[in-house]
């Protein structure tokens, strides 16, 4: 029986505040499905026309291109940094950066740290994927113990690297803050938990609630040397471990 | 009518920004520019503008790179230290053609130097101290009534450039007190609008700011953009003041407060019978070649008189090009040289 496409009804899209430019990261990677959870809450909450994205240095160095909003494109590790000052010099606008764990939680700690303890009125998510993908899979400050990095050739060791930093935990410790949060992807359903807690994350701003930071563990199949399944399993049964779920703030309504 | 104050040069400086409209003013503290940071944190809250202490040098001038970026008046100041940490953000703001305006009011370097005036950041401020091919507008001002009006000059230049200028000032100038006739605030309402700024794209395609493009072919062509604006600036911008240079042998190029200096040094000079004359850079880049080279034509000996090694000398002998003898004499360390000093160095090369 033919199918008549005219009586069916959309239930699924491309968010109308995603552009049509192809994307620039590896198959079974997370970020596209984050850009496209931003594209659909920018779409509900009606504010494209109102959104400016600051995208940092690293595999999402290209985010600017994949919404239909002004965007930026900052220095390594200072996007909380170029958000503060946009979004006091135009308070009506809704500022969002989107940062990788190298930019946010290494490079950019000052800047990230001190966003959230002035209590900014701007979303910030926080991309852990626990590596450095863009430059080669170098090890990233959330890098799990023992995992194999193209610097820690012989996995992580806590003796001279350290462990893997809790950011949002860090965060977390502020008086100003009003949303701290961490998600995950790895199935559907952490898929629709973290696109309500990003929706939440822009809809404080929206209500000029203040700060909200949403981490979300990502994969990188290409960088861990696993398909994507195996990275999805990864997450699930690995890294949550390292870094549980849930929020850590949640301040207000 | 003009206001008249008796102001330090930082507050000069903080309040022509506040009337030339900076909306947003970031900085982290240092010496000898705390009274500038004082006097924003004072008055730009009271006037529903923007002042945040930032948790570092790096902060303040991203945070300027995201009002600039908004379209409004923007501007940081600090000290050298603080500059060498502002360098990554003055780069990018040069490659992203943003607006703003940079203090430096320099004090005796390398490393933590000290707090005594110097020009030792002569170099870092017109041969670009970040990475790239890149120019910045710097602007040298010699006394606190010209500081002011530089600052002035500072916000109009960079909207209409799109590009970062600095105030080269030095803590002499910054802690000296002077009257200032300040001029009344601009009127925001008369500037034009900003139309490539990150505003919202609301009936508009989106506006993307950046300095970033993997294409050598397209790198290439914002390089040649960014060049085409400084051949522009070059052409229209460079400003140079000369005094009793028409009958001079000897002329004494300095800037900012060595300038203020050698003026007594000429009138102490011709006081003897010696035709000494001054040509002072108001902007240190773009630098006045030309004019340099003119005057360089018809005396025996340009003599440059700086507080650093002999940074701008550079600029001076490229300038001069043999026409004249070039000798220098410069102080380091925060030493500020006196009059007496630079009269016995012009003794030496009086006819």
């Amino acid at each position: 029986m033919p199918v008549d496409i005219a009586r069916m009804t959309k239930v699924f899209g491309r968010p109308e505040s995603l552009t049509q430019a192809r994307s620039t990261y590896c198959p079974g990677c997370h970020h596209g499905i984050i850009t496209r959870i931003i594209g659909q809450t920018i779409d509900e909450l009606g504010i494209a026309e109102r959104t400016i994205g600051i995208a940092p240095v690293g595999c999402s160095v290209f985010a600017y291109l994949w919404y239909r909003c002004d965007a930026l494109q900052a220095a390594h590790g200072r996007a909380s940094a170029v958000a503060t000052g946009l979004k006091r010099a135009r308070p009506d606008l809704v500022v969002f950066s989107y940062q990788g764990d190298g930019d946010f939680a290494s490079i950019g700690t000052a800047e990230s740290i001190h966003a959230a303890n002035r209590g900014e009125n701007i979303t910030v998510i926080f991309v852990n994927n626990q590596i450095y993908g863009m430059t080669g899979g170098e090890m990233a400050p959330t890098t799990l113990v023992g995992q194999h990095t193209a610097t820690t050739p012989d996995g992580r060791d806590p003796a001279t690297t350290g462990y893997p930093i809790r950011f949002s935990e860090l965060i977390a410790q502020l008086d100003a803050p009003v949303y701290v949060t961490r998600q995950a992807l790895y199935d559907t359903r952490r898929i629709m938990d973290c696109t309500k807690a990003v929706k939440k994350a822009f809809q404080n701003q929206v209500e000029g609630r203040g700060y909200s930071l949403v981490e979300i563990l990502a994969t990188c199949p290409t960088n861990w040397h696993m398909s994507p399944i195996q990275s999805n399993q990864h997450v699930a049964d690995t890294v949550t471990k390292v870094f549980p779920l849930g929020d850590l703030v949640n301040r207000g309504a | 009518m003009r206001e008249r104050y008796l102001l330090r040069g930082n507050e000069a400086i903080a309040e022509s920004a506040i009337r030339a409209g900076c909306q947003c003013y970031f900085a982290y503290p240092i010496t000898p520019q705390g009274e500038l940071v004082e006097h924003m944190a004072h008055n730009m809250p009271r006037l529903g503008r923007t002042f945040i202490q930032a948790e570092s040098e790096v902060a303040a001038i991203n945070m300027v790179y995201g009002a600039a970026a908004a379209g409004v008046r923007t501007m940081t100041s600090s000290s050298s230290p603080g500059i060498s940490l502002k360098q990554e953000g003055i780069s990018y703001l040069a490659g992203a053609n943003l607006p703003a305006v940079i203090v430096n009011v320099v004090r005796g370097g390398p490393g933590l130097g000290n707090i005594a005036p110097s020009q030792c950041d002569y170099f870092q401020a017109v041969k670009g101290g970040g990475h790239g091919d890149y120019h910045m507008i710097v602007l040298g001002p010699s006394t606190v009534p010209e500081a002011g009006e530089l600052t002035m000059l500072a916000f109009d230049l960079a909207d209409r450039y799109r590009t970062p200028v600095m105030i080269l000032a030095d803590g002499l100038l910054g802690q000296m007190m002077e009257p200032v006739e300040l001029p009344a605030p601009i009127d925001m309402a008369s500037l034009p609008a900003k139309e490539w700024a990150a505003t919202g794209a609301r009936g508009r395609e989106p506006n993307i700011i950046l300095s970033f493009d993997l294409s050598p072919d397209n790198l290439k062509k914002m390089n040649l953009a960014l060049q085409a604006k400084y051949a522009e600036i070059r052409k229209n911008e460079v400003r140079y003041e000369e005094a009793e240079t028409e009958d001079a042998d000897i002329v004494i190029v300095a800037y900012g407060s060595t300038a203020r200096i050698a003026k007594t040094v000429v009138r102490m000079a011709r006081a003897e019978g010696i035709r000494l004359g001054l040509f002072r850079p108001i902007t240190l880049w773009p630098y006045p070649y030309e004019p340099l080279r003119a005057l360089a034509d018809r005396v025996d000996t340009v003599l440059t008189v700086e507080m650093s090694a002999g940074q701008m000398w550079e600029d001076v002998r490229l300038a001069v090009a043999e026409r004249a003898n070039t000798p220098f004499y410069g102080e380091m360390g925060g030493i500020v040289p006196t009059p007496k000093e630079i009269l016995t160095e012009v003794r030496k090369h009086a006819r």
